[in-house]
């Protein structure tokens, strides 16, 4: 590995910005935010910069690393092209703020629209519940998303179609997919990811699952299946014939 | 006179981990106008990485478990400094906090009846820990997440507090700024719950985040409030040792629970060699006994490697200051050799410890299902902070609370893996409902604009001395040094004086901080403002370390190697002097009810 690289980060705030050049050691091991912390710290003071844990579970430090959405803190330098610089630029699905930070709050606005759990009667006395654990191996891999985001800023509805009054995109389809495949929620949310939560918008393109750090199959696993439930209940050609279709 | 925006609330919490959520969905709910402060995004606060699991005694896997056998699991593990009053509310609450987040939406890993299921964990006699793989603490925080933010509860993402305010010895509020935009709030609030964390951003190695810059420390404390148990600071035994950049990340004490093992460069396991006399007949002295332990037998003692972390870290450094250790600086953690015992051994471990085996595989190139990690002690919690009353968590200065990792009592001298995420739940309700009482009982204080401009100007300064100031980032830089270097793992008095005097030249240094740039999201900025916070408490941690002069729990004292009877009758606490100097002094520990006293010798 070469002793310096370059790297090509996006500086400015939602009035324009450019990509500026930063050469920085680097050593074995590194991830792309090492090296934009050390710029940070030698370099540039002030570049914006998101990160928590540096271990690839809080889903803080999104960025699009030559071009592909990633986590900084995941994105070894030894699985890049060093000999160019490795550009760094900040999710482009949402609102720039500064740097390598976009205003995110749109996902938290949108999470709200989503009816939250409500648990059934409880199995015991002591009012918990009795579940199987292969009843809930699904739900848990959904709830292994750390809202790193990189799914919906990949998603072509949101990010160049810009529908994001209308489609609550790939991240809350899992969270809604985690309720409704959960045992011990007794909400039904079929007829809102229709009409409300847009999931007709999603055409299968699995873009999300490939971005997905965590590994969820979200297309597979959940989209998928959610739409066969909508489909099953507003769309069953048979229960339309006979007039019973809703 | 600067005009700011006014957010006005009943309760205010500050911090959105596990102990400020839990305190705000409390206050909240018994119908106090709440907002709660974070200095990072929602759901990103260090809770996020807590792995093993919530302490709870459930029974689930072992019905001979119940709150006195974890109230004295948890007393003997703080070395009997804890606030035996806390430890006992804790050991009796977590397990209605546990079960409340599963109504809440959490999904636990199940036991074959059904229920949720508990593993091993270090320190804890029976299998205690309710868990998700190796996740909980997600798990934890989005639950409290997704449920709080249908409570109405307001979030002020990224903003970090500057100064409480204060009505004589009455908190009425804080100020504080956006760090997104930069520009200054100020927060009236009739009580403010402290739930800000710890302090391990002060230290090289280390499993904390940019945010553990002992705000909620250093708030309380110049607001008056006393801090007790500063000198307890705990070395996790496991963080990753290589490659640098990831040096320090913590791995799960989950791996020895499921049945990892230590091993030095010779290939012993030397953790036989050294156990304590207070667990002797708790401690497996075979393998095959240690094996069976975490296979759920429940006739076998517990294996040494899980053993109270502050001993597994020393042993640790022993190992590999004796030139045992591993090729980067540490020691072999085998999980992979199980395979000898299970046939399915690489799906087995993948689904106890999945997110393990992507840390490893992803950054260091490693498989944990086939070779063995290399790990080394990282600084990981602090047991000391702001001294709160057991029941309510009220500080020294009314209307202040404080839960979770900022408060100090329950853990005493050492904490117990997987008392921390159940503490926050406990703690973290207690003080929300508390906080919720007095904001009805007592009407709003009085705000002085006074302190709010002196807060505003003193945080403008870094602009005004610009690029001609410090680097603070150097300035931060340096104090992990000294603090890993001379008040770490293990201490002496004459480094920790080196400690002190350095400390003093820095807060000189981090006094003449400079920035450039404008103040939308200016890291060096915020920096430049943690630095006092940091520095003030660093110099605490360093007080207290001198002043104990034995080895106990977290603290270990090379120039005084042993525990001594005289100090088990103490903590230290300070507190700002009239000279606004830092004042240390001994008090004595919470004593034991005659019915505490009991289940402590019943289950000795």
């Amino acid at each position: 590995m070469a002793d310096q690289a370059t790297f090509r980060i996006w500086r400015g705030d939602n009035g324009g910005g450019k990509f500026v050049d930063y050469k920085t050691e680097i050593s074995s091991g590194m991830v792309v935010l090492d090296a934009v912390h050390s710029i940070q710290q030698t370099q540039a003071n002030d570049i914006a910069v998101r990160w928590n844990c540096k271990a690839g579970k809080c889903g803080s430090c999104s960025a699009e690393i030559n071009g592909k959405p990633r986590l900084m803190c995941m994105t070894r330098l030894n699985t890049l092209d060093l000999t160019q610089p490795v550009t760094v630029e900040p999710m482009k699905a949402f609102p720039h703020v500064k740097d390598l930070v976009t205003d995110v709050s749109w996902n938290y606005r949108v999470k709200m629209k989503i009816a939250p759990f409500k648990p059934r009667k409880p199995d015991a006395a002591d009012g918990s519940w009795r579940v199987q654990q292969a009843d809930v191996d699904r739900p848990q891999e959904f709830r292994k998303c750390i809202e790193c985001f990189l799914c919906q800023d990949v998603c072509h509805v949101l990010r160049d179609h810009g529908l994001h009054e209308e489609f609550i995109g790939p991240r809350f389809l899992i969270y809604t997919a985690q309720l409704e495949m959960n045992p011990i929620d007794s909400g039904d949310r079929r007829k809102a990811l229709k009409d409300e939560l847009g999931i007709g918008y999603c055409n299968i393109t699995k873009c999300c699952t490939k971005v997905c750090p965590e590994e969820i199959k979200i297309t597979d696993n959940a989209i998928i299946p959610l739409k066969e439930r909508v489909v099953d209940v507003f769309f069953d050609p048979i229960a339309r014939l006979f007039g019973s279709g809703k | 006179m600067a005009e700011f925006p006014v957010h006005e609330y009943d309760v205010l919490v500050i911090g959105a981990g596990g102990a400020g959520l839990r305190a705000a969905i409390e206050a909240s709910a018994a119908g106090c106008k709440t907002a709660v402060i974070t200095k990072s995004l929602l759901g990103k606060a260090h809770t996020v990485m807590a792995e093993g699991g919530m302490a709870a005694s459930m029974g689930n896997v072992d019905d001979r478990d119940n709150w006195k056998v974890h109230f004295a699991d948890t007393m003997r593990g703080g070395q009997y400094l804890n606030n035996c009053r806390m430890a006992e509310l804790h050991a009796k609450e977590a397990p209605a906090r546990v079960y409340e987040l599963e109504a809440w939406g959490a999904i636990f890993d199940r036991t074959k009846d059904g229920r949720i299921l508990q593993r091993n964990f270090g320190g804890h006699r029976y299998p205690r820990l309710a868990h998700v793989g190796d996740r909980t603490g997600l798990e934890m925080i989005r639950t409290l997440q997704d449920h709080g933010i249908h409570q109405g509860i307001d979030v002020y993402a990224e903003h970090t507090v500057l100064t409480l305010l204060m009505d004589g010895n009455r908190c009425t509020g804080a100020f504080g700024y956006d760090r997104e935009r930069g520009r200054f709030k100020v927060f009236p609030a009739k009580a403010v719950v402290l739930a800000t964390g710890g302090v391990g951003r002060a230290f090289k190695v280390t499993s904390n985040s940019w945010e553990y810059t002992a705000d909620g420390q250093a708030l309380a404390y110049n607001a008056g409030a006393a801090l007790l148990d500063m000198e307890f600071v705990q070395f996790h035994p496991t963080g990753m040792v290589w490659p640098p950049s990831v040096k320090g990340i913590l791995v799960t004490e989950g791996v020895r629970g499921e049945g990892g093992v230590l091993r030095n460069k010779e290939g012993k396991r030397f953790m036989f060699d050294d156990i304590p006399e207070n667990y002797r007949s708790s401690t497996a002295d075979n393998e095959e006994e240690g094996w069976r332990y975490t296979q759920g037998d429940k006739s076998a003692r517990r294996p040494p490697e899980l053993l109270t972390r502050d001993h597994v870290a020393r042993c640790i450094n022993r190992e590999v200051k004796a030139g045992r250790g591993s090729p980067h600086g540490g020691v072999f953690l085998d999980i992979a050799w199980i395979k000898e015992k299970l046939p399915n051994s690489v799906e087995h471990i993948k689904k106890k410890l999945p997110s393990m085996y992507h840390q490893f595989k992803q950054l260091a190139d490693l498989d944990i299902t086939k070779e063995p990690m290399e790990v080394g002690p990282t600084t990981h919690y602090i047991m000391g902070g702001i001294q709160v009353d057991g029941d309510s968590q009220m500080t020294s200065v009314a209307g202040l609370f404080a839960a979770g990792e900022c408060a100090a009592g329950l853990h005493g001298a050492n904490r117990l893996g997987g008392n921390s995420l159940s503490d926050l739940l406990v703690f973290g309700k207690r003080a929300g409902e508390y906080a919720a009482k007095f904001s009805k009982e007592n009407g709003a204080g009085k705000l002085d604009q006074g302190q709010v401009d002196a807060a505003a100007k003193a945080a403008l300064a870094p602009f005004e001395r610009g690029a001609a100031g410090e680097n603070p980032f150097a300035v931060q830089n340096e104090l992990q040094d000294v603090m890993q270097g001379l008040v770490g793992i293990v201490r002496i008095e004459s480094e920790m004086q080196q400690a002190l005097a350095k400390i003093d030249a820095l807060r000189a240094r981090a006094a003449r901080a400079g920035i450039t740039g404008n103040i939308e999201y200016n890291t060096g900025w915020h920096t430049a403002l943690d630095l006092d916070n940091m520095l003030e408490i660093s110099e605490m941690i360093a007080m207290a370390a001198i002043e104990r002069k034995e080895s106990r729990g977290g603290h270990f004292r090379d120039d005084y190697p042993d525990k001594h009877a005289e100090w088990g009758e103490c903590n230290l606490r300070i507190r700002k002097g009239a000279d606004g100097q830092p004042k240390l002094e001994r008090v004595p520990v919470v004593p034991l009810t005659e019915e505490l006293k009991q289940v402590i010798e019943e289950n000795k």
